[in-house]
């Protein structure tokens, strides 16, 4: 179900190119045989169950785990946000983000990174004083500030109440408008990669099983995606009516799952 | 009533009731002739006899070589102590060629090692000394290679996933998550320290408190060895105050300091 890539257009290389890229631990391969690429800019949404290799192509991609040898391309700019934001707990809100900046500007450019996640009255706090969204907006500003070609997000709003993602999602979208860095994003959440997303990819068993891409405009995309997101679903292995939430939850008959 | 009757009983739960009436048992006892005071000076003697002490010049002037003792001994056993803990932790061939031997020193009793120390460094201060660096060591080794087993694994790769060195990782990830347990190896050394002080100068000494001790056990004079072991008593409790003071300072990030 492959899906044409900017048909008829010359490309530029690739932020990110996997070509045939498997990794086992021990007998259990994770990924298996992946052709991924994400183009300079692109806003990507990755999804799958838990053990679907998530997490291991974004390590992969993360550069935390080695390629060993294997057709890998990945920028030398990366960021990552976590779920659970990370920050060093022992390190003031604006030394987290200068975490590893060097020169005698780190100081200006983790403030200037702050203000622009609208945390400029938390520069001094511990982040163990952080409320779960104010966390996040400082692993955005962590991030933000190395100025990354390619920014992973791995499930960063999971944790967050529905008001304080919306808010996130808008925050997110302004920065990637204003900054361009390819994104990666990382979630179990099917109206979160919608209302996101270029393109949205589902990967099941270390394989894409799924991949489409989102033409219509963000903020105007409820009537042409009414059957993605039932589509997406049914890759997900729950079958269910097309259209929004609201529609497709509606009690009286149980969600089918499909056997795995 | 229950409040009511608390306030009647507040005298009987004051916790410093029960000291004072020991102290003035004792004053009584030694005054009647029930205690003699060469099997234990009364309180009041001992109070006149530590200002006497304080006032010749005695006191301090053997307190200030104790004291040295300790710091040069803790500063040695700590240092070697953290530089071990850190070898073994963050190399494998660290980890096997330092632990064993760590493991193997901790099943002999340090105090057994007096002679064979005397027979080294032979009765000057240096066996003392060594005696403490070698007592203290432990304590400390043992809590900081534990306190970074027990540095948060997702933290280190936050701040790999951020491009930090070796180095970077040691100083700003590892060492402040390992600081807690570092802190209570700390508190630990300065209490053997202390032990080790005692039994060192107890051994032979021609200055310090333990040889004021040693002198007055020869002439029975209890008074001198009382006033001595609350200079003991003292130090352990400065010992305590100081490590409480560091502890408040490092980790001022943690969230029960930082709501007080």
């Amino acid at each position: 179900m492959s899906v044409a890539y900017f048909p008829g257009i010359a490309q530029p290389a690739p932020v990110v190119r996997l070509r045939g890229f498997s990794r086992r631990f021990g007998p259990n391969l994770i990924l298996d045989d992946l052709d991924l690429d994400i183009a300079a800019g692109e806003f990507v949404a990755l999804l799958g169950h838990s053990g679907s290799g998530k997490t291991t192509l974004l390590r992969t991609l993360a550069g935390l785990d080695r390629a060993d040898g294997q057709a890998v391309t990945i920028p030398s700019a990366r960021a990552v946000v976590f779920q659970d934001a990370r920050l060093l707990p022992w390190k003031r809100v604006w030394k987290n983000v200068a975490l590893g900046l060097p020169g005698r500007t780190a100081r200006a450019r983790a403030e200037a990174a702050l203000a622009e996640v609208g945390l400029s009255h938390r520069l001094d706090a511990w982040p163990l004083t952080l409320s779960g969204g104010e966390a996040q907006r400082t692993a955005l500003a962590r991030a933000l500030v190395r100025e990354p070609q390619l920014m992973l997000l791995d499930e960063p709003f999971a944790a967050l109440d529905a008001l304080t993602r919306l808010r996130m999602h808008e925050l997110v979208l302004n920065l990637w408008r204003a900054h361009r860095p390819s994104v990666l994003i990382v979630t179990h959440d099917v109206d979160e990669a919608i209302a996101l997303a270029d393109r949205v990819v589902v990967l099941d068993k270390g394989r894409i099983l799924f991949e489409e891409r989102i033409v219509a405009e963000r903020g105007s995309r409820t009537a042409s995606v009414r059957d993605l997101r039932r589509r997406l679903l049914g890759a997900l292995g729950v079958a269910t009516q097309s259209g929004s939430y609201a529609d497709t939850v509606a009690g009286g008959q149980p969600l089918a799952e499909a056997a795995e | 009533m229950t409040r009511a009757r608390s306030t009647l009983l507040s005298p009987l739960r004051s916790r410093w009731l029960s000291p004072v009436l020991f102290l003035l048992a004792w004053e009584l006892a030694s005054r009647t002739g029930l205690i003699p005071a060469h099997t234990l000076a009364a309180p009041s003697t001992v109070l006149v006899t530590m200002l006497q002490m304080i006032r010749s010049g005695e006191l301090p002037a053997n307190l200030l070589v104790s004291f040295w003792r300790v710091a040069l001994g803790l500063g040695i056993g700590v240092s070697l102590g953290v530089v071990l803990g850190i070898l073994a932790r963050l190399s494998r061939r660290g980890d096997a060629l330092i632990d064993p031997l760590m493991q193997i020193k901790r099943t002999i009793p340090v105090v057994a090692l007096a002679p064979l120390f005397i027979v080294w460094f032979g009765i000057g201060e240096t066996p003392k000394v060594a005696l403490i660096a070698f007592a203290t060591l432990f304590p400390v080794y043992l809590n900081l290679y534990n306190g970074i087993r027990g540095v948060d694994r997702r933290l280190v790769d936050a701040a790999r996933s951020f491009g930090l060195d070796q180095r970077q990782l040691i100083v700003h990830v590892i060492l402040p998550g390992a600081l807690p347990s570092l802190l209570v190896g700390l508190r630990y050394a300065l209490t053997i320290s202390i032990v080790m002080l005692v039994i060192a100068e107890q051994i032979n000494a021609s200055a310090g408190l333990g040889f004021l001790v040693n002198n007055a056990r020869d002439f029975m004079r209890t008074d001198i060895i009382v006033v001595c072991l609350m200079v003991y008593a003292l130090l352990g409790l400065a010992a305590d105050t100081l490590i409480r003071t560091v502890e408040d300072r490092a980790l001022a990030w943690r969230p029960k300091l930082v709501e007080a």
